[in-house]
């Protein structure tokens, strides 16, 4: 494998953003990616990017973006309909064929717009399961229900989370929801989707991310600790819902497996679990030990939901926690889909 | 025809796998089988323009066209979207267009089309070069015969009514030709290209 | 450490059409993956990863379908990626599997592109409304009518080139069982004599929509050496991408189409490019768009392309450079899957297994495609021997 590393990466997450269209709020962020290691985009192997569609209301909405890069002259380029971690995944394999020794990614989306967790339900199975327009906190409020009835996890426990990450996110100048709250605080709200109180909820958020990759020589040239990816991996479970344990992880633990989380101590941990209810789960699967591991320092999706570059802002904000030595070994998480279908593990070292 | 061309197969007998018969329980033996459902979705979406196209827009009220410029290139973009494709940087300056131009090219569409019944075919649309512009953007040409429309043309903006103006690109009806001799346009190696104006 | 070599095993097809209303969208899709596992000689459980494609979303009203779609596709416990560059979508799918395997992070692969437009309303789909736009045109056909006019003006070709290009390829369609459009006795005046609709194309010159999926099982090397059916080896992919709207944009040649053929040419060590290529499969949603790629592909030189079509040389019947003997996309149109099928097409004639419509000894052959505003384009090449 060639030694690929993050070098760069912006970020812009706030509440709305609705007096700027993507492409305008997301060319500031894409230059001073680019800027902070002093490359340009005729300098840029590869490109790749994520967005929906469906999230923007608009068909082929990723064709008014590309104007960002500054495609011209001509880019070699690529689109993922998924979060911008899976452009990431897609820009580190075009890595491992040889020939370049950067890359350059990003991802987006604005929720805003419409009703995101009604556009979500147009993600089930279009003949059984989308004309019951469940959406999508009443699905993963199902999933809650099995895990605090079965035991798997506490109200509490919930709680213990969800003020972590409010209490993680006072610093974090890019998440939304910042106001701490103690435990029994949010254990006083009341439930939003019985079980889960509006705590346990991803804070919405519009914005968008970029991220710079180089290889070898070049992330050193570029960047005094760069953050090596030592493994990468992304797996899926059944959509089904009835046909897979929800009250557990499997593709994410299968992920780690394969990018190699449990090979060494990890430091921090970047999750994307949207709600409370999947960061306990991911804790679980990826085996780690939050005495030695902070999880989710930045405060997480529950700070900060930015549909379609959650993901990749994970790996960002990993990377960038390694670039200031907080740490030696990091993993970071994207998932896509309910209830955890989708998980993309990804396990940073610096040098 | 080549000699270890493969055995032929029937290319569209249903693959193995999914040509196993489906046992029904008896119940349902006779049923008629439900080829498709009809599953409505209704989103409802605010839409923002972002700020370079609210200032088109807005303009567009006052019976002025709006394009913005590249800082690197000097090029002239409209509508504009905020954004230099040749830098992937912010456009820097906003500039007032000529509502006149030349056509660059054309389209003749002679079938209706459902979402402007008020366009009867046939009818011209257009890339329109605004004077001062470096791209073209599209219009309907107005006021002649479709098979009138040349490449080269002159046309000036036919507006709206002063008091039906909003802040909408529609204040634009169409564009007609203003009489005056055609740009020139010579070089045939270059035809595809749209030329960059000076900055 | 050059790239792994990466071969094509097995392809697989649908029946296109209109409405293909017996099969649910995973329906379809197991088809096309089916024919192709069977013709590699693979189970689900040999796949190591699944690359899908397709236009976009609200063509079939399903929000990222790869969700949706994860047991239809044997992806339980396995990565699955989900591609969409607009109308060149099928063949990007294309390349970003093959590089899944030339970077040896997976052995075995299966892609598929796609689309169901009788699940949706496309031209819902196409135009949802925003207050702020206003619509001039009516589809694809209007925005690339100028660039065709500008082709013919710079060019002088006589008017009735786009129609031979139609005709071949709806005659060639009749070879391919899987063509969507099949007009036995389609004449050439009948396709002159059809109504124009967006001047200068007529009718008979557009694609039609099509329902229809198209899979492509890809190995790595030890795997195309073990294969005991034929193989194309992938001699080359290129992905190039541009903004639509540029002053000094060449829209009939744009500068990404030109600079993805040179890149994929010289992977693939190709000089002479009509000499050395034995068939071709490229994106011709519009009639005209043949000899305009064969220019800005480089197998014409600029105003020669119609001159190819003219002289019978891109005809599968005696043609030196046969082009779409598939019928192309202007015979089937399911979009997220039209660019695959290109690719596909391209690897069963090298293999040989092109039926009825097969370029006799074929053993190099390109698949093309392209999207946006004549913005993205991706192809590839492959060949009978090994790289």
């Amino acid at each position: 494998m060639i030694d690929v590393a993050v070098v760069a990466f912006t970020q812009r997450q706030e509440a709305a953003i609705s007096g700027e269209s993507e492409v305008e709020f997301m060319v500031p962020l894409m230059e001073q990616a680019k800027a902070s290691v002093g490359l340009t985009q005729s300098d840029m192997g590869f490109t790749c990017s994520g967005s929906s569609d469906f999230l923007a209301g608009q068909a082929f909405s990723f064709v008014m973006t590309i104007d960002g890069t500054g495609p011209v002259p001509p880019i070699s380029e690529s689109h993922v309909e998924q979060d911008g971690a899976w452009a990431l995944y897609e820009a580190w394999v075009k890595i491992q064929c040889g020939g370049i020794d950067t890359a350059f990614v990003y991802g987006y989306g604005k929720s805003s717009p419409g009703s995101v967790r009604d556009v979500l339900a147009t993600q089930m199975d279009p003949y059984y399961v989308c004309p019951l327009w469940p959406d999508s906190y009443a699905i993963e409020a199902l999933a809650a229900r099995l895990m605090l009835e079965g035991g798997h996890v506490s109200e509490s426990r919930l709680a213990e989370i969800a003020a972590r990450s409010r209490a993680s996110a006072a610093s974090n100048p890019h998440a939304v929801r910042t106001d701490p709250k103690s435990v029994a605080e949010i254990l006083a709200e009341d439930y939003v989707i019985d079980p889960l109180r509006p705590s346990d909820l991803p804070a919405e958020a519009d914005g968008g991310c970029a991220v710079v990759l180089a290889t070898g020589d070049r992330a050193r040239e570029l960047c005094e600790r760069p953050a090596w990816i030592r493994g990468m991996d992304h797996r899926g479970d059944a959509h089904t819902l009835g046909v897979r344990d929800l009250t557990s992880s499997a593709s994410a633990r299968l992920a780690a497996h394969h990018a190699g989380v449990a090979g060494d101590k990890i430091d921090l941990a970047e999750l994307y679990g949207p709600f409370t209810t999947s960061e306990h789960l991911l804790i679980e699967a990826l085996g780690l030990d939050e005495d030695s591991t902070a999880v989710n320092p930045s405060g997480g999706a529950l700070a900060a939901h930015t549909m379609m570059a959650s993901g990749l802002i994970r790996i960002g904000e990993a990377a960038s926690r390694i670039w200031r030595g907080d740490g030696d070994r990091a993993v970071a998480h994207a998932t896509s889909g309910p209830c955890l279908q989708q998980n993309m593990v990804c396990v940073l070292e610096g040098d | 025809m080549s000699a270890d061309r493969p055995e032929a197969r029937d290319p569209l007998a249903a693959p193995a796998a999914l040509s196993a018969p489906v046992t029904l329980p008896e119940a349902l033996a006779g049923a008629e089988p439900v080829e498709s459902v009809c599953t409505p979705i209704r989103m409802a979406y605010t839409y923002t323009p972002g700020r370079a196209l609210s200032r088109y827009l807005r303009a567009m009220a006052d019976k002025r066209i709006l394009g913005e410029r590249c800082g690197a290139t000097g090029q002239v973009f409209v509508p504009p979207r905020g954004v230099s494709p040749l830098a992937g940087a912010a456009t820097s300056e906003v500039v007032e267009l000529a509502d006149t131009g030349y056509v660059e090219s054309f389209n003749i569409t002679r079938v209706p089309i459902e979402r402007r019944p008020d366009l009867k075919p046939p009818y011209c649309s257009a890339w329109i070069v605004l004077d001062g512009a470096s791209v073209g953007f599209l219009g309907l040409v107005i006021n002649l015969a479709p098979e009138e429309v040349r490449i080269g043309m002159r046309v000036r903006a036919v507006w709206k009514p002063d008091e039906e103006l909003e802040t909408s690109a529609a204040n634009i009806l169409g564009w007609e030709p203003t009489g005056e001799p055609d740009e020139v346009i010579t070089d045939y190696e270059r035809i595809g290209r749209i030329e960059a104006s000076d900055p | 450490m050059a790239s792994e070599r990466t071969a094509v095993i097995g392809v697989g097809q649908t029946k296109y059409a209109a409405a293909r209303r017996d099969v649910s969208m995973a329906g379809l899709l197991r088809e096309a993956a089916y024919r192709a596992l069977e013709m590699a000689n693979k189970t689900w459980s040999d796949i190591d990863a699944v690359i899908i494609g397709k236009a976009p979303d609200f063509f079939e009203g399903v929000m990222m379908p790869e969700v949706y779609l994860a047991e239809a596709l044997g992806a339980v416990g396995k990565p699955i990626m989900r591609v969409h560059t607009a109308g060149s979508v099928g063949g990007s799918t294309g390349c970003v599997a093959a590089s899944m395997v030339q970077s040896r992070v997976h052995r075995c692969v299966l892609t598929i592109g796609w689309e169901k437009q009788s699940e949706s309303n496309a031209m819902w789909a196409l135009s949802l409304p925003q207050p702020f736009a206003t619509s001039v045109n009516a589809g694809a056909g209007g925005y690339f009518s100028p660039i065709i006019r500008r082709y013919m003006m710079m060019t002088d070709a006589p008017e009735l080139i786009g129609c031979m290009v139609a005709h071949k390829d709806r005659r060639q369609a009749l070879l391919n069982p899987y063509a969507h459009l099949h007009q036995h006795d389609l004449t050439f005046e009948q396709v002159v004599d059809s109504p124009m609709l967006w001047d200068p194309i007529r009718y008979s010159e557009t694609c039609p929509s099509s329902d229809g999926a198209c899979a492509i099982v890809l190995v790595d090397e030890a795997g195309g050496d073990r294969h005991p059916g034929p193989v194309a080896w992938v001699h080359g992919t290129a992905m190039r991408s541009e903004s639509n709207s540029y002053g000094g944009r060449n829209m009939v040649s744009p500068a990404a189409s030109e600079q993805c053929a040179d890149d994929v040419f010289a992977q693939a060590g190709i000089v002479d490019r009509r000499a050395e290529i034995d068939a071709v499969e490229m994106y011709v949603p519009f009639s005209w768009y043949e000899p305009m790629w064969l220019e800005s592909l480089g197998f014409a030189a600029v105003g020669e392309g119609w001159r190819m079509v003219e002289s019978g040389a891109t005809e599968l019947d005696g043609g030196d450079l046969p082009v779409n003997c598939s019928g192309g996309v202007l015979s089937s149109n399911p979009i997220g899957a039209s660019g695959m099928i290109r690719f596909a097409e391209a690897a069963l004639q090298v293999m040989g297994a092109a039926g009825e419509h097969q370029v006799d000894g074929a053993r190099r052959a390109v698949g093309h495609a392209y999207g946006g505003g004549a913005q993205y384009f991706a192809m590839w090449i492959v060949g009978s021997d090994k790289p």
